[in-house]
C-alpha cells in the first residue's frame, strides 16, 4: 500500500496459510481489545436476558408474590417478610429491581432486535428492489413509505392498541410499522447509486438474473449505510419503546420491559429515589454500548470496501 | 426533469387522500370523541347535542364525504376542543416547533459532519474513539430521560439556562420567532440540544463510515497526486461523495424532528406543533390529527423530491427513473 | 391626637411599602392542563373555568372547602318550592368601567345554550331555569320545573359575561381577548395559545385590591418539568405536584407545600347486572354459571381484601384519603357511620366461601393510565391484593380515550374510575354512579356497572325534591348507607388529595375543587427569587 498523507487506517493481518475463514475473522474482530471487551458484556446480557426466570431473585411479573409494604425500599434492605434482600432496592410497586431489570432486559433485547431486524429485512428488500426496477413499482413504494414517515409512531401504537389490544407482539408490529420506511428509503439512495454503476452494468451485460443480481450484488453493496443506521436502530427501538410505554402505549404495566421501567423511573427523577430510575438507565446504557460496539467491529471487518 | 416534479406533485394528491382515510377510520377504531370531551354529569341530550354539534352523529362514511368537500376549498374542519380552524390551530405554532426542528438540525450536522469525517480520517486517534463512544451515549438513551437530566443540571443545578417554556418572540417577516436573539434563544438551546442528540449521533456516525471507505478510493489518491491541497481534496471531493446517503437520513431526520418533537416539546414545554398533536391524539381530536398529518406527510414529501433533486446533483451517476 | 394618628399611619405605611420589595407584585403560576379556549361558556373544562374564574364571577362562589358563599349575589333563598330569589351585589363595576345590573346575567343565562360547537356545554346547568326574570336591577328571580334544591351549586359554574358581549361575541372574540370583560380580580393582558395565560391586578375589584399585579400562568403539562421549573424559580407555584417527589419537596427549604382533600372519589365499580359478564372466569378460565359480581357478598368481600391505607400510604405517598363512602367526612350528605374499611383478608375469604367462591375466581381489572393521578398504579396494588385473596386478578390498562369508549358501551366487567363531585355533595355521585340508569331523566349517566336498587333510587327522588338542606342531606346520607354500606354498588377506594407547591414565603390554602386561584395566593413574606 502506497503512503500518503492522508492517514489510513493500518493494514489489518493478512491471512495466514491454511487458516479458516472463521478463523481469520475472529482474529480480525479481535486485533480490536474494545470490541472483545463489547463482546464479553453483550454475552452477559444475552445470559441474563435468557437466564432471568431461573437466576432472578424475585418473579416479579406474579403479582401474588410482590409486597406493596415493600415499595421504594433503598437497595440492600430486606424485604418486609424477610425472605429476601433487596439488592438494587424495589420500585413503587413493591418489585424488586434487580429482578425486574433482568426480566426487563429479556423482553426489552427481544422487541428492540426482532423489530430491528423484520423492520431491517422489508425495507432494504423492497427499497433496493425499487432502486433496481424503478418506474410504477417504485413511485408507488416511494409514495408509501413518505405516508408511512408521516405517521407519528405514537398514533400508530394507539390505533392498535385500540383494535389489538396490549402485548410484546402488538408492539413489535407498532415498532415494524415505524421503522421499515426509514430502511427502505436508506436502502433506495444507496441502491441508486450502485445501480449506475459499472459492475451492475457488466452483471446486466453477462446476462444475470434480475433476483441475481438485486440478491448478489447490489443488495450486499448497499448494505454498508444500512448497517450503520440498524445498529443505531435498535438502540431506536428500545428507546422508541421506552417512549411508548412513557405514554402509557406500551407493554403492559404489569410486565414491564427495561423501557417502562426507565419511563417509571422518569417519575422519580427529583424524588431522591435514584435508584428506580438510574439503575434500569445504567442497564440500557450497558446493552447498547455493548451491542454498538460489537456492532461497529463487525462492520468494519465485514466491509469489503475497507482495503486488506 | 419538469415532468418528473410533475409527476411528483400528482402523487401528492393521491398520497394525502389515503393519509386522511387512515386517519379518519384508524381514530374511529380507537374511541368515541364524545365520551372523552363531554362532562361526565351530561345526560343523554346533551350528548347528543355535543355529538350533533361536532358532526359525529353521522356515519363515518358521510363525515370523511364531508370531510373531502370541506378539505377542496381549504377548510380542513373545526377542532372539537378549540372550536376554531383545525389549520388554524397548527399553523399558529407551528413557528415554534420549525424553529426548535431548524435549530437542532444546525447542531446536529454543523457538529456531525466535521466530527464524523474527523473520525473517519483518523480512526485509531484517541479523539476519534472518544467521539464514537460519545456518539453511542447520544443515542442510547431515551429523549425524555436525556430531557429532564439537562433540566436538572442546567437550569436548576447550575441555572445557566431557564427550565421550560419558550422565549419571548419577534416579528420576522410576519412570523413570531424566538431563536433570532439572545433572550429566545436560551430558552431554545436545551430542548434544541435534547432534539439534537440523536441524529447529532447518527450524522457522526455515518459520516465517520462513509468517509473511511471513500478515503480508500483511487480518486483520493488521484487528487493528492494531482496536488490539490488536503483540505480542498476533503473539504471538495470527499465530503461530496459521502453526502449522499448523508443527505437521505438528514431529510429523513429533519422530517422526523418535526413530526416527532412530541416528547421533547412536552417536557420543555415547548408550545409547539408536536405537543398539540399529541394532545390531540389522546383527546380524539380528529380535524386537528388529520390536518396535521397531511401537513407533515405534505412536508415529508417535498423533502423526500427535494433530496432525490439533491442526488442528482451531488452524483452524476445517479440518473432519476424519469431520465431513464 | 387625629392629626398625629393620621401621620403615624402614613409613616407606617410608606415604611411598609419601602420593605416589601416590588418583585412580589408578579405571580408565576406552572398549570398542569393547557387550557384550550378563554370563552367561559365554550368547553366545561377544569383548566378553562380555572382561568375563566380569575376574570370572571359567578352569582355564587364556593370556599376552599366547597361551601357556598357569595359572589355577585350577595343573598339568596328559595321562596316557594319551584321559585330562587337572589339578591345582587351593589355597585360592582365591569373592567370598562359600566355598571353590572341584572341584565347582565339574562344576557349569560341566553347565551349559554348558543355557544356553537360546544364540545361539553354549560347547557346543563342552565336547563332546569325555565324562567328567569329581573324584578329590578337587583334582584332576580328563577323559576323551575321541578323543585331544584341545588340551584346555587349550579349557578356556580356559570361565569357572568357583560351583557353586550353576551349578545353578540363569538367564542373567537373571547379568544382574542376582546370581549374579556369581566368583573373579576383580573384583568386579561395576553394569551398565547399552548403556552400562558397573562392577567393584570383589577384595582377597582369588589372583593378588595388583589394581591398580586401581575399574574402569568404557564401551561408546563409534564409534572416533573413542572416540579423542575419551581426549584429552578422560572415559576413559584405549581399544582398537581407528583406525588413521587412530595416528601422530597418536603424537606426542601426553598419550597413548601400545600395539600387539601377533594371532592373526588376513586372506586371500583363491577358489572351487578348482567347474568354473564366477559371477563370472569374461574381460575381455569372456564366461563362461570352465573355472574359472581351481582352478589353483595361477593362485592363486600372485594372491599375488604384491599389494603386502602397502604395504598394511600405507598402508592400515593400521602395524597389520598381512605374511603368509605362518596365524599370525604364533613361534606354534606355525608354518612357519619360510614368508615373505610380496613383490610381483612380472612373476612374476605369467608364472604367469598359463603356466597360459593371457596376458591375464589378469576377477573380482568381495566383502568386508564392517564386520567387520574396514580391510576395505573393504584389498579396494579389492587390487583395485588385481589390476587392474595384468592381473587386471581389480571390488570389492562389503557389510555382514556379508549378507556372511556369502551366502558361507556359496557364492555367491562370491573374497572377502576373516579367521580368529582362538582356540587359538593353527595347527590352528585350518587345520581350518576348509582342511581338506575334512566337516559330520558338523566339519572345513572356514568352508571356504568348498571347497579339498580329501588329503595336507593327511591331515596334519592324525594332527597332531589327537598329544599330543605338539612333534611335533604340526611336522606342522602341515609341512600349512602344503602348504597355503600348496605349493597356495596361501588367499592370507593381513596379520595384525591390535591397538592400544590409554592416558593417559601408564598402560602396557598388547597382548595377541594382542585382549582388554583391566584387571588388566593397570599405572600407571607418577601419572596425569594432565587438567582434571576
Amino acid at each position: 500500500m502506497s503512503t500518503m498523507e492522508i492517514p489510513l487506517s493500518p493494514a489489518l493481518p493478512q491471512q495466514a496459510k491454511g487458516e479458516s475463514r472463521f478463523l481469520r475473522f475472529a482474529r480480525e474482530f479481535a486485533a480490536s481489545h474494545i470490541a472483545v471487551f463489547g463482546l464479553a458484556m453483550l454475552a452477559v446480557v444475552i445470559v441474563v436476558a435468557l437466564a432471568a426466570p431461573w437466576i432472578a431473585p424475585q418473579n416479579p411479573y406474579d403479582l401474588g408474590k410482590l409486597d406493596l409494604l415493600d415499595a421504594r425500599l433503598p437497595p440492600g434492605e430486606k424485604a418486609g417478610s424477610g425472605n429476601m434482600t433487596y439488592l438494587l432496592g424495589t420500585d413503587g410497586q413493591g418489585r424488586d429491581m434487580l429482578s425486574a431489570i433482568m426480566y426487563g432486559l429479556r423482553v426489552s433485547l427481544m422487541v428492540g432486535v426482532a423489530s430491528g431486524a423484520i423492520a431491517l429485512t422489508l425495507g432494504a428488500a423492497l427499497g433496493v428492489l425499487a432502486a433496481y426496477l424503478g418506474g410504477r413499482f417504485e413511485q408507488v413504494l416511494m409514495r408509501i413509505v413518505d405516508i408511512q414517515l408521516g405517521f407519528p409512531a405514537i398514533l400508530v401504537a394507539l390505533i392498535l392498541l385500540a383494535v389489538l389490544g396490549k402485548g410484546v407482539d402488538k408492539i413489535i408490529i407498532a415498532l415494524v410499522t415505524v421503522q421499515w420506511a426509514y430502511y427502505a428509503r436508506t436502502a433506495r439512495s444507496a441502491a441508486l447509486v450502485e445501480r449506475n454503476k459499472d459492475y451492475i452494468e457488466a452483471a446486466r451485460g453477462l446476462g444475470l438474473s434480475a433476483r441475481r443480481i438485486v440478491l448478489r450484488h447490489l443488495l450486499p453493496n448497499s448494505l454498508p449505510p444500512l448497517i450503520v443506521v440498524a445498529t443505531v436502530q435498535v438502540a431506536h427501538a428500545i428507546a422508541l419503546e421506552a417512549t411508548l410505554s412513557f405514554l402509557g402505549l406500551g407493554l403492559p404495566a404489569t410486565e414491564p420491559s427495561l423501557g417502562l421501567l426507565i419511563a417509571n423511573g422518569y417519575e422519580y427523577m427529583l424524588s431522591g429515589k435514584y435508584w428506580i430510575s438510574v439503575y434500569p438507565g445504567v442497564a440500557l446504557l450497558a446493552t447498547i454500548l455493548a451491542i454498538n460496539l460489537v456492532g461497529d467491529q463487525l462492520r468494519d471487518v465485514l466491509n469489503p470496501r475497507l482495503a486488506r | 426533469m419538469t415532468v418528473y416534479i410533475l409527476r411528483r406533485l400528482a402523487q401528492t394528491l393521491l398520497v394525502l387522500f389515503v393519509t386522511a382515510l387512515l386517519v379518519f377510520f384508524g381514530l374511529f377504531l380507537v374511541g368515541d370523541p364524545v365520551e372523552i370531551l363531554v362532562n361526565p354529569v351530561a345526560d343523554e341530550t346533551e350528548r347528543a347535542r355535543a355529538s350533533a354539534a361536532l358532526g359525529l352523529d353521522k356515519p363515518i362514511y358521510e363525515q370523511f364525504f364531508i370531510f373531502l368537500k370541506n378539505a377542496i376549498t381549504g377548510n380542513l374542519g373545526t377542532s372539537f376542543v378549540f372550536g376554531r380552524s383545525a389549520l388554524e390551530v397548527i399553523i399558529e405554532r407551528m413557528p415554534a416547533t420549525l424553529e426548535l426542528a431548524f435549530l437542532a438540525m444546525v447542531i446536529a450536522v454543523s457538529l456531525g459532519v466535521p466530527l464524523g469525517i474527523y473520525a473517519g480520517l483518523r480512526p485509531d486517534s484517541i479523539a476519534a474513539k472518544a467521539i464514537m463512544a460519545a456518539s453511542i451515549l447520544g443515542f442510547s438513551l431515551p429523549t425524555f430521560w436525556v430531557g429532564l437530566l439537562l433540566i436538572l443540571v442546567f437550569a436548576v443545578q447550575l441555572g445557566w439556562l431557564p427550565s421550560t417554556g419558550r422565549g419571548p418572540t419577534v416579528d420576522v417577516f410576519g412570523l413570531q420567532l424566538s431563536i433570532v436573539h439572545w433572550e429566545g434563544l436560551k430558552y431554545a438551546l436545551l430542548p434544541a440540544i435534547n432534539l439534537a442528540l440523536f441524529k447529532l449521533s447518527l450524522i457522526i456516525r455515518l459520516a465517520r463510515a462513509q468517509t473511511r471507505e471513500q478515503v480508500l478510493l483511487d480518486y483520493v489518491k488521484f487528487a493528492r497526486a494531482k496536488g490539490l491541497s488536503k483540505a480542498r481534496v476533503i473539504g471538495v471531493h470527499l465530503l461530496k461523495n459521502i453526502l449522499i446517503p448523508l443527505v437521505t437520513v438528514i431529510g429523513l431526520e429533519l422530517g422526523s424532528v418535526i413530526a416527532f418533537a412530541v416528547v421533547t416539546e412536552t417536557i420543555f414545554a415547548w408550545p409547539g406543533m408536536g405537543k398539540l398533536v399529541i394532545d390531540s391524539i389522546f383527546q380524539l381530536d380528529r380535524p386537528v390529527v388529520v390536518a396535521y398529518l397531511l401537513i407533515v406527510v405534505f412536508m415529508f414529501i417535498l423533502i423526500n423530491l427535494a433530496v432525490d433533486l439533491l442526488y442528482s446533483a451531488l452524483d452524476p451517476r445517479v440518473r432519476l427513473a424519469e431520465a431513464k | 391626637m387625629r392629626l398625629s394618628g393620621c401621620l403615624r399611619a402614613v409613616v407606617f405605611s410608606a415604611a411598609l411599602a419601602l420593605a416589601l420589595p416590588a418583585v412580589a407584585q408578579d405571580l408565576v403560576i406552572g398549570l398542569s392542563t393547557p387550557v384550550t379556549s378563554l370563552d367561559p361558556h365554550f368547553h366545561n373544562l377544569s383548566p378553562n373555568n380555572n382561568v375563566a374564574d380569575h376574570m370572571f364571577d359567578k352569582l355564587v362562589h364556593k370556599d376552599a372547602k366547597e361551601q357556598l358563599k357569595p359572589g355577585l349575589a350577595e343573598s339568596w333563598k328559595a321562596i316557594d318550592d319551584t321559585t330562587w330569589e337572589f339578591r345582587l351585589r351593589k355597585g360592582v363595576k365591569w373592567h370598562d368601567g359600566t355598571d353590572f345590573t341584572a341584565d347582565d346575567v339574562l344576557a349569560t343565562l341566553k347565551r349559554i345554550p348558543t355557544v356553537p360547537n360546544s364540545p361539553a356545554s354549560f347547557a346543563t346547568y342552565t336547563r332546569p331555569i325555565k324562567e328567569a326574570i329581573a324584578v329590578d336591577k337587583a334582584t332576580l328571580r328563577f323559576k323551575t320545573e321541578r323543585p331544584h334544591p341545588l340551584m346555587p351549586n349550579d349557578l356556580v359554574a356559570i361565569r357572568i359575561v357583560q351583557k353586550k358581549f353576551a349578545e353578540s361575541a363569538k367564542t373567537e372574540d373571547f379568544n382574542a381577548g376582546r370581549a374579556l370583560v369581566g368583573t373579576g380580580a383580573y384583568k386579561f393582558k395576553e394569551y398565547v395559545a399552548g403556552d400562558r395565560v397573562v392577567l393584570e391586578r383589577n384595582d377597582a375589584f369588589w372583593g378588595g385590591k388583589p394581591a398580586w399585579k401581575t399574574v402569568r400562568m404557564r401551561m408546563i403539562t409534564s409534572a416533573p418539568a413542572r416540579v423542575a421549573a419551581l426549584l429552578a424559580g422560572d415559576v413559584q407555584m405549581i399544582e398537581a405536584v407528583p406525588t413521587a417527589d412530595i416528601a422530597q419537596l418536603t424537606k426542601d427549604s426553598r419550597v413548601s407545600v400545600a395539600s387539601a382533600v377533594s371532592n373526588r372519589v376513586i372506586y371500583l365499580h363491577l358489572d351487578s347486572d348482567r347474568d354473564k359478564t366477559p371477563f370472569v372466569t374461574d381460575k381455569a378460565g372456564k366461563p362461570l354459571e352465573k355472574n359472581p359480581l351481582k352478589d353483595a357478598r361477593v362485592r363486600k368481600a372485594i372491599s375488604l381484601a384491599i389494603d386502602r391505607a397502604a395504598i394511600a400510604s405507598r402508592i400515593m405517598e400521602g395524597q389520598a384519603q381512605p374511603a368509605g363512602q362518596l365524599l370525604p367526612d364533613g361534606f354534606p350528605g355525608t354518612s357519619k357511620t360510614l368508615t373505610a374499611p380496613k383490610i381483612d383478608q380472612d373476612a374476605a375469604r369467608k364472604l367469598l366461601a359463603e356466597a360459593g367462591y371457596p376458591n375464589g375466581f378469576a377477573i380482568t381489572l381495566h383502568t386508564p393510565n392517564n386520567r387520574y393521578i396514580n391510576d395505573e398504579k393504584a389498579a396494579q396494588a389492587v390487583a395485588q391484593f385481589l390476587t392474595r385473596a384468592g381473587i386471581d386478578t389480571k390488570l389492562e390498562a389503557m389510555p382514556s380515550a379508549v378507556f372511556f369508549s369502551r366502558a361507556g358501551k359496557l364492555e367491562f366487567s370491573f374497572f377502576l374510575a373516579g367521580w368529582g363531585a362538582e356540587t359538593g355533595e353527595t347527590s352528585s355521585p350518587l345520581r350518576a354512579l348509582i342511581a338506575t340508569f334512566n337516559s330520558q331523566t338523566g339519572m345513572g349517566t356514568a352508571n356504568r356497572g348498571r347497579f339498580s336498587d329501588a329503595g336507593v333510587d327511591a331515596l334519592l327522588t324525594v332527597a332531589m325534591t327537598n329544599i330543605d338542606d338539612t333534611k335533604r342531606n340526611l336522606m342522602l346520607a341515609a341512600a349512602s348507607d344503602k348504597a355503600i354500606g348496605e349493597l356495596q354498588a361501588i367499592v370507593p377506594l381513596h379520595y384525591e388529595v390535591s397538592s400544590w407547591a409554592l416558593r417559601k414565603g408564598l402560602t396557598y390554602t388547597g382548595r377541594a375543587d382542585q382549582y388554583t386561584y391566584a387571588f388566593e395566593v397570599r405572600p407571607g413574606q418577601p419572596v425569594d427569587t432565587a438567582r434571576r
